[in-house]
Parts: C-alpha cells; structure tokens; sequence
C-alpha cells in the first residue's frame, strides 16, 4: 500500500510538461497551478484560487481544466500543456493570431486561460458552433474586454483552420 | 487562499482506500475530481487531517448496464456521463451532467464526488432521487446500500460515516418504455441553479402516464420527490391541463424556505411549476 505523505514533506511528482518530462517537488497541499508557476510557467495565473475565473485553464491530457483545482500530486504522470506550448518560435499560433486580430485581450492577465480554454475545445469538437463556443467562452472571466472578442476570435480560429485544413 | 497542510497518500485499490480511510480516522476525505473539495479546502470550509486520492482506482470507473440496473461508478467524469450513450430511462442522468459547471469543471469532477459533497443545488442527487438510485457504500466493516431518497440528510451531508467509500449508483432499470428528462434554470450558464427538475413516465398506448417521478433540486436541503405530482399524474393523459396542474402541485408541496438573495422562496417555487411542466411536455413528446 502507498504510504502516507506528511502535511509538510515535498514529493517528487513526475510530469510532461508542454513535450518534455518535468519533475516537481511539491508538499501535497500545493496545488498544479502551485507547481507550475514554481516551475517557470507563469502564463498559468491565479486569480480567484477556487474555481471560478478560469485564468489558471490549462491542458491536462489535451482537455481544459482548472489547475488551482487540482493537487500538484494528482498531476503524477499527467500531460499538461500551457499557453507556453502553442507558439512556434515567434510565430503566433491560429488562436493566439485571431487573439490578436480581434483585439480579444487588454491586460492579459485571463488571456492563458481562455487561450487554453479554445484550444482544448477546438481539438475535442472542431466543427463546435456558435452558440457552443459562447457557452465554453463563458467558463472563463474577463474583466475589460469581455468575453465577444474573445468568442470572435474563436470563430476567425476555426474558420483560419478550416481553410487551412 | 491556498489549501490548508493535511497528509496525503493515494489508493492504488478500492481495498486500499477502504483500508486508508479507516487508518486515517475520522477528520480525513476522500479526494476525487476535487472540484468541489478543493474549493472548500481554500476557503479553509474543510481542513482535513487527511486526503486519500482515489482518482487512480480505476475499478470505481464503470459505466455499465446489466442484471436490470445502470451503475455508474464513483470516478465516472461529468464529461463522460454527457457524452455518453445514455437515452431512454437515461436520459436525465446524460441531461442532467450536462449543465453541472463549465466544461472544464465536467472535465475532472466526477459522479461520485457530487453525490458525496450533496450540495442542495447538485444536479446528480436530483436525477438519483428520481430515478430510485441506490447508493453503495464501503467501508472495512462491509458493504451496503442505501436508497437515494435516504442516502441525502442535509445540505452538504449525506448518511455515508466517515469510514465509508462512495463505490457507485445502482439504477434500478424501469419498465419498458421509460423516459426521463432534466431541466433546470439558472441565470447564465454554469451557475448554480435556482431550481432543477428530473422527471420520468412511462406512456401507455392510450397516452396516460405510468410509474411517473419527478425530484426537485435547489429548492430545500436535499433533493426531494413531489410526491403530489407525481399521484395525481399517475394515471392521467399528459394534455395541457395536466401538464400545467403537475407543475402547479409540484410548486406547491414543495418547501423551498425563504430563499436567499440570489432567488426567493416565492420566485424558486415559481421556478419548479414552470419546470415541472416544460418537463412534462418534453415526456409526452411534441408541443
């Protein structure tokens, strides 16, 4: 049987981070987005620290979730991608392209999550419609823009990828 | 605010997390999806002495339907409970999974771990009470079951002892025929429901309707049956009058106190009459 970890002693938690294997060592009250952020990514943010806002969205096997609602120790063995992942070089992705061309951020602070947010769902359903995508947009919290630029980026990012595809 | 220190260890098995649970006594939880346990551990609602991970025992995982009921395993996904196979008698349950948070909240929660936090406002305790749900549980000293209807005592409360695994639902399958569906309102999407309705018939040829359920959530501490409703129904052609007369008596018998500042008691009743009776429509198919 697993042993018991003491409230105050560190794990090490092997993960792939954005490809590559990473390993993390957190004590178990330490959530994912915890870990990450210690580890170098601080696109992930925290903003509410309980559900809510979204900011902290990032990819756990290719589908979008909330990393402040998961341990870093639940992470073991996981896939995990940021917002880190999606550009190539210098040269945006389709997503953080529409982003862009449709002024869907000011501060930027949300922008990781709902980044992550779209492009789990465009991978999970890539023919999703209007009215799903709004639905999936509204996951997210955002404090200037709100959320219709961002949910016309995320028509112009599955239009761009139906030509191209 | 971050989670307050407890001990963690993660169960391999269902054996060793009955075995882990027991060790660790009684301030300990069991820590699923997390979707809703994180939120209250960093709010500091819950401090846990201790946390055992069962999101690795993948023999709480079934989703299958045979000996005459649907079970549905405690680890089962909100995300796999909506994409799901799931029609007919089934349908609330698909439904119902369906409007629980955001999508990334059905990502990682799980069947299990709503029914266990039993929030008022839960979907899954809703169409579990509806639908005859008996729940498992187990622990070291054995296993037993405990029907919907008992198994929720209070908001955030439910008769599982601390030394008790959630194993799964057992959905005992209706006659042939059997429809159920779910509704509810909330103000935007994937917030907590103001009100919510399962609801289920059987239609016989002459269009009455048979073995009819219907539960209300948000409206009290617990899911509840609109027991009224559901013996005037019974019986009865699904037309426009009945439908608007199950509704009324739904509303009626229900007791959802004073409310609060999201939704009053007289506007949460409005709510399960209007509800109740779109539900109904929905069985008795077309208008």
């Amino acid at each position: 049987m697993a042993g018991w970890l003491d409230p105050h002693e560190s794990v090490a938690v092997a993960l792939t981070v954005n490809g590559a294997p990473r390993e993390v060592r957190v004590p178990p009250r330490r959530t994912l987005a915890d870990a990450l952020r210690d580890a170098g990514l601080t696109s992930v943010r925290l903003g509410c620290e309980h559900g809510v806002c979204g900011s902290c969205t990032i990819l756990l096997d290719g589908a979008a979730v909330r990393s402040c609602l998961m341990l870093a120790v639940q992470g073991q063995g996981h896939d995990i991608e940021t917002v880190e992942s999606l550009a190539d070089g210098d040269e945006l992705s389709t997503l953080q392209q529409a982003f862009d061309d449709n002024d869907a951020l000011q501060c930027g602070f949300c922008s990781p999550g709902f980044l992550m947010l779209i492009e789990g769902l465009m991978r999970s359903e890539p023919e999703a419609g209007r009215d799903r995508i709004l639905e999936v947009v509204s996951s997210n919290l955002c404090r200037c823009t709100g959320a219709v630029p961002v949910l016309q980026a995320a028509l112009d990012c599955r239009a761009t990828s139906r030509r191209s595809g | 605010m971050k989670p307050p220190p407890f001990a963690y260890a993660a169960a391999g098995t269902l054996d060793e997390a009955v075995a882990l649970l027991d060790e660790a006594g009684e301030d300990a939880k069991l820590l699923a999806g997390g979707q809703s346990l994180l939120p209250l551990l960093a709010f500091r609602l819950a401090r846990p002495s201790h946390l055992i991970d069962i999101g690795g025992v993948q023999e709480l995982d079934a989703l299958d339907e045979q000996d005459g009921c649907l079970r549905v395993g405690a680890l089962v996904r909100h995300a796999t409970l909506e994409r799901a196979d799931l029609s007919g008698p089934w349908q609330a349950l698909r439904e119902a999974a369906s409007l629980i948070g955001h999508l990334p909240i059905r990502v990682r929660g799980t069947f299990g771990g709503s029914l266990a936090h039993a929030d008022p406002a839960g979907e899954l305790g809703v169409v579990a009470s509806a639908l005859n749900a008996e729940i498992v549980l187990r622990s070291v000293r054995g296993v037993r079951t405990v029907p919907a209807g008992d198994f929720f005592r209070a908001p955030l409360t439910t008769a599982a002892t601390s030394d008790e695994v959630l194993v799964e639902a057992r959905f005992p399958t209706p006659g042939a025929g059997f429809r159920s569906v779910f509704e509810e309102f909330s103000p935007r999407v994937g917030d907590f429901a103001y009100a919510s309705v399962a609801a289920g018939c059987r239609l016989a040829n002459d269009g009455s309707a048979h073995d009819v359920r219907i539960a209300l959530g948000s409206v009290g501490p617990t899911p509840v049956r609109a027991l009224h409703a559901e013996a005037a129904l019974s019986g009865s052609a699904l037309d426009d009058d009945t439908v608007v007369e199950g509704g009324r008596l739904a509303a009626e018998t229900c007791d959802p106190g004073a409310g609060d500042w999201h939704a009053d008691g007289t506007y949460r009743r409005a709510l399960v009459s209007h509800l109740v009776e779109r539900a109904l429509r929905r069985l008795r198919g077309g208008p």
